[in-house]
């Protein structure tokens, strides 16, 4: 008795010291970036500048807003690859409609709608269908991607002067705002998210979805209905993200952000996401999403081509998720 | 001569204490039964005889050499070979890929195919088995066929110590005849193999020798023409039993708080109708596999019924519209008999695990009230004895027992009106096991209806005012635990239809 009370202390020991390795492992991911790119640049205070920083968190937007819907889909035991061609379509949609008189505002709604869309779309197909997420969301990569061409009649489509176009710019209007409105957006929805997960009674069957599906649907917890709100609400941030891409480059583009899904999922992986389910924190997710923005300026600044880039992310990732699976065969045995 | 010896093995998970002294030895030539209870070790003890896990402690031989197997690798290089509850083939692959598999001739990295087909049609040929042939893939054979497969591919890696996990339990009678006929010629050509059963007759069928595990210790070992069945069991159960179970005074209302009528849920439901009344706990005894689980799926609504009426509370209604949600309004609660499976995220901390069918207790418009949560998890935890730092921990960090007391608790803060508990002490330490009787005893004297399917006959005759048993997917009318004895239990767990030529048959199904 003695001995058994003692080993559980132990390992109760070892959980809580997991936890904040879980916790902190992404600052201190985030911390080392910074840190040695300040150390390997000639001029560390131009890296370590506000005005860098602004540049830097302006182009994180698009992928920190797909993060947060990635992370939620994550969490449940899910994927989603449709992630770029979503962002794509919502953006031309977005760019449409400016282009055709609408209102700003409905049309970044509209936009917004449309990643809602396809994102019910996904999870009507992986709940009612039972197809697999990843096959489900990979057709309907193929499937938003050509949309996007058709409708945008494979051209780029140029929008009018609206404030849109001012929702990722590195110099605010007014400048008090001090950093893109876009940001403040991302940060807002991105509290809201980690708020609505944590506290809230949608968010525990999110995470008990994604921990044990079996165990959730013998709670009682309606989990395709559960699905295909996840799959919509997520729909929601990669429509936004599609608008803010879209703001970025000032035009509707059809080809744009191929391949984003893979930096959505990274951000989400670096953040202590597991493919798995049932783990992974909207605040892990943002920390991943700068890493590799952190990175890719780093890399920008240093003046190393983009493959060099494009190596040091690949070997992130991977680091950052053996890291994970050490620290969970640590708190098995 | 003893071909294989071990002395004082222990080996611990965490918390759980696995194997705690085992000695055992294994001549040439003999079939040596392993018996004991779920949960006694034997499991364990045969991986780390296949060298999958390493003993804490205690020595290993083989033919008088040490032995201490780091992977499953060295333990083929010394002539052991284990033959898993379930088969380890490759589907995909063909019978003559899997036989060979890890040994194939080749020359330079290149399949030999015609040593390959030599080779293995060798080992093949003892078997006389129509529906093998080289070509075919595993994934079309029959279990049983799939099975000598399996057999084949040791003795194609020269085993002479065969370690075998429970080889009957998902074979037919036929196949189990000519699985027995297999291991009289394997013994005749000197291969030594211990054989893993809890169906005693079984053991007495095919063995030479038994030694048996209880609570992952070796209690006896000899011949089994010497000893008999009930001293068997005595030595398999012999625990204080006494003060395992509450006192409970058995007297329930005559109001019934589920009423099952007519319920089927084909292939493995037939039929089954019974009440259960307040304040009662009703047993169901039968074999694993007799449509036990299915019923209690069926009723909550995990697996679609066929047909048959429910009437909770006064309430009637069909029995192919329930749902896990329905039934949870209702007031019906469930425990799976698959913890990590179906009962328990472990990933998810003990608060949600055990607020989760009711979040509404600590949350308003559908905002969590974190630390109500946490108050109202941590008086459940006292409640039931919990071992725990605190309610925020996963459910991963927590012993099987104290996993299962969390599972229990998410009943009693879903303040279920009735329970269905399949399997609720599997698994889990005697301490745990106690604890958890105790609660369900309070349950019935809260006047809540119990419903307890068990395996462990002990179990239903220490807790259970009435028992019904499945059998073949049939329930019987239940009677008061004084019109049963436990071989009357098991007799109608088999059917009742006892011939000569199902010995065999009637052997295998006792679970004691």
């Amino acid at each position: 008795m003695v001995a058994e009370t003692k080993t559980e202390r132990e390992s109760t020991r070892s959980t809580f010291q997991n936890v904040w390795l879980a916790r902190l492992g992404p600052f201190i991911g985030l911390f080392l970036v910074i840190a040695v790119f300040a150390l390997l640049t000639e001029s560390p205070a131009r890296y370590l500048s506000p005005f860098n920083l602004r540049i830097v968190l302006a182009q994180t937007v698009t992928v920190a807003l797909g993060a947060i819907g990635m992370t939620m889909i994550i969490v449940s035991g899910g994927i989603d690859l449709s992630v770029g061609s979503s962002i794509a379509l919502s953006g031309v949609v977005t760019a449409l409609m400016l282009r055709a008189g609408y209102p700003p505002i409905v049309s970044v709604v509209t936009g917004m709608f449309v990643g809602g869309l396809v994102g019910f779309v996904n999870g009507t197909v992986i709940t009612r269908l039972r197809v697999v997420p990843f096959i489900a969301t990979l057709g309907m990569l193929g499937i938003a991607r050509g949309a996007a061409k058709w409708i945008a009649g494979q051209q780029t489509v140029n929008v009018p002067q609206t404030w849109v176009n001012e929702l990722a710019v590195t110099f605010p209007t007014p400048s008090w705002l001090l950093l893109a409105p876009g940001v403040w957006i991302a940060l807002l929805l991105s509290i809201m998210t980690a708020v609505i997960l944590r506290n809230t009674i949608f968010g525990r069957h999110v995470f008990a979805l994604g921990s044990n599906e079996a165990a959730a649907l013998a709670c009682g917890i309606p989990v395709r209905r559960l699905k295909v709100w996840i799959y919509s609400l997520a729909g929601l941030y990669f429509g936004l993200a599609g608008v803010t891409q879209m703001s970025r480059l000032r035009q509707g583009d059809p080809t744009v952000a191929v391949g984003a899904e893979l930096d959505v999922i990274a951000a989400v992986v670096i953040g202590g996401g597991t493919l798995s389910g049932g783990e992974g924190s909207i605040l892990g997710s943002m920390i991943g999403a700068l890493i590799m923005a952190f990175l890719r300026n780093g890399c920008q600044q240093m003046g190393w081509p983009n493959y060099i880039q494009e190596i040091i992310i690949g070997g992130i990732i991977v680091i950052a998720v053996a890291i994970d699976r050490f620290r969970h065969s640590r708190s098995q045995t | 001569m003893t071909v294989l010896a071990l002395s004082d093995i222990a080996r611990r998970f965490g918390p759980t204490i696995a194997l705690d002294g085992v000695n055992l030895e294994l001549r040439r030539g003999e079939v040596h039964a392993l018996i004991g209870e779920n949960g006694a070790g034997k499991s364990t003890l045969m991986n780390i005889l296949a060298g999958s896990l390493q003993p804490d402690r205690g020595t290993m031989s083989v033919k008088g050499q040490a032995y201490s197997p780091t992977s499953p690798v060295d333990a083929r290089e010394r002539g052991i070979a284990l033959i898993h509850q379930e088969l380890s083939l490759v589907p995909h692959l063909t019978v003559m890929e899997n036989i060979l598999m890890g040994l194939e001739p080749a020359r330079w990295g290149w399949l030999n195919r015609e040593a390959a087909r030599r080779k293995s049609l060798a080992v093949l040929e003892n078997f006389h088995h129509p529906d093998i042939r080289l070509d075919r893939r595993v994934a079309d054979l029959s279990i049983a066929a799939r099975q000598v497969v399996e057999i084949c591919r040791a003795l194609a890696a020269q085993a002479d110590i065969i370690l075998m996990d429970e080889p009957t339990s998902s074979l037919q009678r036929d196949d189990v005849t000519h699985l027995f006929a297999l291991i009289r010629r394997l013994r005749s050509n000197g291969i030594s193999i211990i054989y893993i059963s809890h169906f005693l007759e079984e053991v007495r069928e095919i063995a030479d020798r038994y030694t048996v595990l209880r609570d992952g210790q070796s209690v006896s070992t000899g011949a089994l023409a010497s000893v008999t069945n009930s001293e068997l069991i005595v030595q398999m159960v012999g625990r204080p039993v006494d003060n395992l179970f509450p006192t409970r005074v058995r007297s329930p209302a005559d109001r019934v708080l589920l009423r099952v009528r007519d319920l089927s849920a084909p292939p493995h439901l037939q039929h089954a109708s019974f009440d259960l009344r307040a304040g009662e706990i009703l047993g169901v005894a039968g074999l694993m596999g007799s449509g036990r689980t299915e019923m209690v799926r069926a009723i909550f609504g995990l697996d679609p019924a066929q047909s048959g009426t429910f009437q909770v509370r006064g309430k009637a209604f069909k029995a192919h519209g329930s749902s896990p949600p329905l039934q949870l309004s209702q007031g019906l609660g469930y425990l799976s008999e698959d913890r990590k499976g179906e009962g328990i995220a472990l990933s998810l901390s003990i608060a949600d695990n055990t607020t989760m069918t009711r979040f509404s207790s600590c949350s308003r418009w559908g905002w969590l009230d974190r630390s109500a949560q946490r108050k109202q998890t941590e008086a459940r935890m006292r409640q039931l004895g919990v071992k725990a730092r605190n309610p925020l921990q996963p459910a991963r960090a927590l012993s099987g027992g104290n996993q299962q007391k969390i599972v229990l608790a998410r009943l009693l803060h879903q303040d279920a009106n009735v329970l269905l508990l399949d399997e609720p002490t599997r698994g889990i330490d005697i301490g745990s096991k106690a604890q958890i009787y105790e609660v369900i005893a309070r349950c019935a004297a809260e006047q809540k209806g119990v419903l307890m399917v068990s395996s462990y006959l002990p179990e239903l005759f220490g807790m259970c005012d009435r028992i019904a048993v499945m059998s073949r997917g049939r329930l019987t009318p239940a009677r008061t635990v004084a019109e049963w004895t436990p071989e009357m239990v098991m007799l109608a767990a088999i059917g009742g239809e006892e011939t000569p030529g199902t010995a065999v048959d009637l052997g295998r199904q006792l679970r004691v």
